[in-house]
Order: structure tokens, then sequence, then C-alpha cells
């Protein structure tokens, strides 16, 4: 129930972000379709299990600062091998182990690697990642496991 | 005050297209598939991002700079998810073919 | 700087088309119509401004959404009719 109400309230929000328009013809034709989409949930079933991770929220903002950071750097490195050519790169195939328990960690980790540019996710078995690299420094990087451990931290 | 907000939204498009053209340079020079996708990762993080920065310092109205949020917020989270699916497509697609050349070359010296 | 930006956007576009016509792989025709997209996205709203309106956002948000699931369509076609020769092909 909890969830369900967060979801009409985050619905509610980003109906009057994208409409602009207050007037009461358009205010009950935006909660008809609140109501709607609530109820196609209830009916999908999604509800009330894959919501919003209410105990991560609070950790999240550090964590997001960080991965900008990150995927600030990355960019640039991987712009500046685009201009010094194709004998600068080094791209690898390379299998790496994460640390994290429940599965919305294991989601976290390896979106965050997709995310960095120069790195990619390519496959997942269990706690094995398939990772391409366009350097090898960079996968050196995602061994070193800076990131693993800020994501299973975020994850306790 | 708005001069400054001015030059420094100017400053974050040029950014912005400078990365833009780096990424498309990218995709057309790199050698292979996966490497072809970073260059396209710098498009749509970085660059996008900067962008989209630029458009919101240079208007000032509140829910259209919300709405851009909404663009950079979805951007962000679709591209990872659609460059996996393609990178994990590709790589099953590759898995296969290298087996079909394994049968077809172990055919050849079967019958030859 | 605005119109120099669209520029950019749009000599990235062709770029990309480029890409999605030299191939090789169909998986890079995939990922450059991918990057077509999203440079889409961004065109049209860079655009709102150049004309001075700014509604042409909604256009854009709904487009990056159409993106997304046509290339995630494109993969599952691919993964149930299997494009074994699309190294070769020249379609």
């Amino acid at each position: 129930m909890r969830h369900t109400i967060l979801l009409s309230l985050y619905l509610a929000a980003f109906w009057l972000a994208n409409s602009g328009h207050y007037s009461a013809l358009m205010l009950s034709l935006g909660v008809i379709s609140i109501a709607l989409v609530v109820f196609i949930a209830h009916r999908m079933d999604v509800i009330d299990h894959e919501a919003q991770p209410l105990h991560l929220t609070l950790k999240l903002p550090a964590y997001f600062a960080w991965l900008i950071k990150e995927i600030f750097v990355s960019n640039l490195l991987v712009v500046k091998h685009i201009w010094l050519g194709n004998k600068s790169i080094s791209p690898v195939f390379m299998t790496i182990t994460a640390s994290q328990k429940t599965e919305l960690g294991k989601v976290i980790y390896a979106n965050s690697i997709s995310l960095t540019p120069g790195t990619v996710t390519v496959n997942i078995e269990g706690d094995k990642f398939l990772v391409h690299a366009l350097l090898t420094q960079s996968i050196k990087d995602l061994e070193s496991g800076d990131m693993d451990r800020r994501v299973t931290q975020l994850e306790n | 005050m708005d001069a400054f907000i001015h030059i420094s939204s100017s400053l974050f498009l040029l950014i912005g297209s400078f990365l833009c053209l780096s990424g498309g340079i990218g995709i057309l020079r790199f050698p292979d598939f996966y490497t072809r996708m970073h260059a396209v990762g710098v498009t749509e993080t970085l660059a996008t991002a900067m962008i989209l920065i630029g458009l919101i310092l240079y208007n000032p109205d509140f829910l259209v700079d919300v709405k851009l949020v909404i663009i950079l917020l979805m951007t962000l989270f679709i591209s990872p998810t659609a460059g996996h699916a393609l990178a994990n497509a590709a790589m099953l697609n590759d898995k296969m073919q290298k087996d079909d050349n394994k049968q077809n070359s172990e055919v050849k010296s079967s019958t030859s | 700087m605005l119109i120099a930006a669209t520029l950019a956007i749009l000599v990235v576009m062709i770029m990309a088309i480029m890409r999605v016509f030299i191939g090789p792989t169909l998986y890079d025709r995939v990922l450059a119509v991918n990057m077509f997209g999203t440079k889409t996205v961004l065109l049209i709203s860079l655009l709102g401004f150049v004309m001075g309106r700014p509604e042409f956002l909604d256009i854009a948000i709904v487009y990056s959404l159409i993106n997304f699931i046509s290339v995630i369509g494109v993969l599952r076609y691919s993964d149930h009719f299997i494009f074994k020769q699309s190294g070769q092909s020249k379609k």
C-alpha cells in the first residue's frame, strides 16, 4: 500500500511538471490517467515488489556525486584516445568478480560500469562480469575494486 | 550576472558540441564493433549532459527546465541498458559464428 | 552558439548515417541507428530553442522512449531469427 501511494505521488508530480495547464478540466483528466496507470500496474503485479528502493535513497546522492566525477574523467580519457588514433588503444575482454550479494547491487554495479565510457558490461553469469574495455588501464582500475567496494557499501 | 550566465551556457554548449564531434569521429575511426561502442558512450553521457546543461542555463522558465532534466535522466538511464543489450547480442552472435566455423571445418576435414 | 551546436549535431548525425551504410556487421548498424536516435533527441530540443518554441521538448521526451524501444525490439528480433551471415550480407 505504501508503494501504491508513492507511485501515485510520483506520477502526479510527473504529470504536473509536464503539463503546465492547471484548469479544472485538465486536472481531472490528469487524475483519471494517474488512476488508470496505477490500476494497470496493480493488474501487472509489478507494484510492491519492484518499486523505489527506499533503504538506498539516503546513500545514493554521495554515490552519484562520485559516479559523475568518474564519468567525467573516463570521458576525457576516451576522447583523448579517439583523437590519438587506433594505435593508442588496447581493447581487451576481461572477467571481473563482483562482491555484491543482492541482485539490486549487481545491477547497480553493472550499470555503473556501462555508464562510464571505456568499459561495457557484456555478459553476467552469477557474480562474474564479462567486461570489454577500450584501454587495459581502465580494466586495471576496475580490478583494483574501488567501484566494487563503493557499491557494496551502498548495499548494506 | 546575466552576461555571466549567457557566457557559461555558451561554454557548456561548445564543450558538448566538441565531445559530440569527437564521438562521431570515433565511430568512423575505430576498428571494430566493441570499440565503436565506447565512442558512442561518450556522446551519450557527457556530451548530452553538457548540451542539456547549457540549455538549462540558457532559459529561465522553470517548467521547461524540469523537462530538460527529465530528458537528461532518461538518456542516462536508457543508454547503459541499450548498450548492454547490444553488446550481449553481438557477443552471442560472435560465439555462434565461431561454433559454426568450427563445425564446418570439422565436416570438411572429415569428408576430405 | 545555439545554431553552432545544432550544426555540430547535424554533422554527427551525418557521420552516424555513414556508419549505417558502410556497416560492416548488423550490430554496427544498430549501434549507429541508436546513436542517430539519441542525437535526434538533442537536435529536437536545440531546434526548439533556436525557433523560440520550447514545446518541442515534449516531442523529444517521447522520441527518446521510442528510440529505446525500437533498439530493444530489433535486438529481440535478432535473438529469435538469427542473422548468421550478417558479416557477409550486403543488405
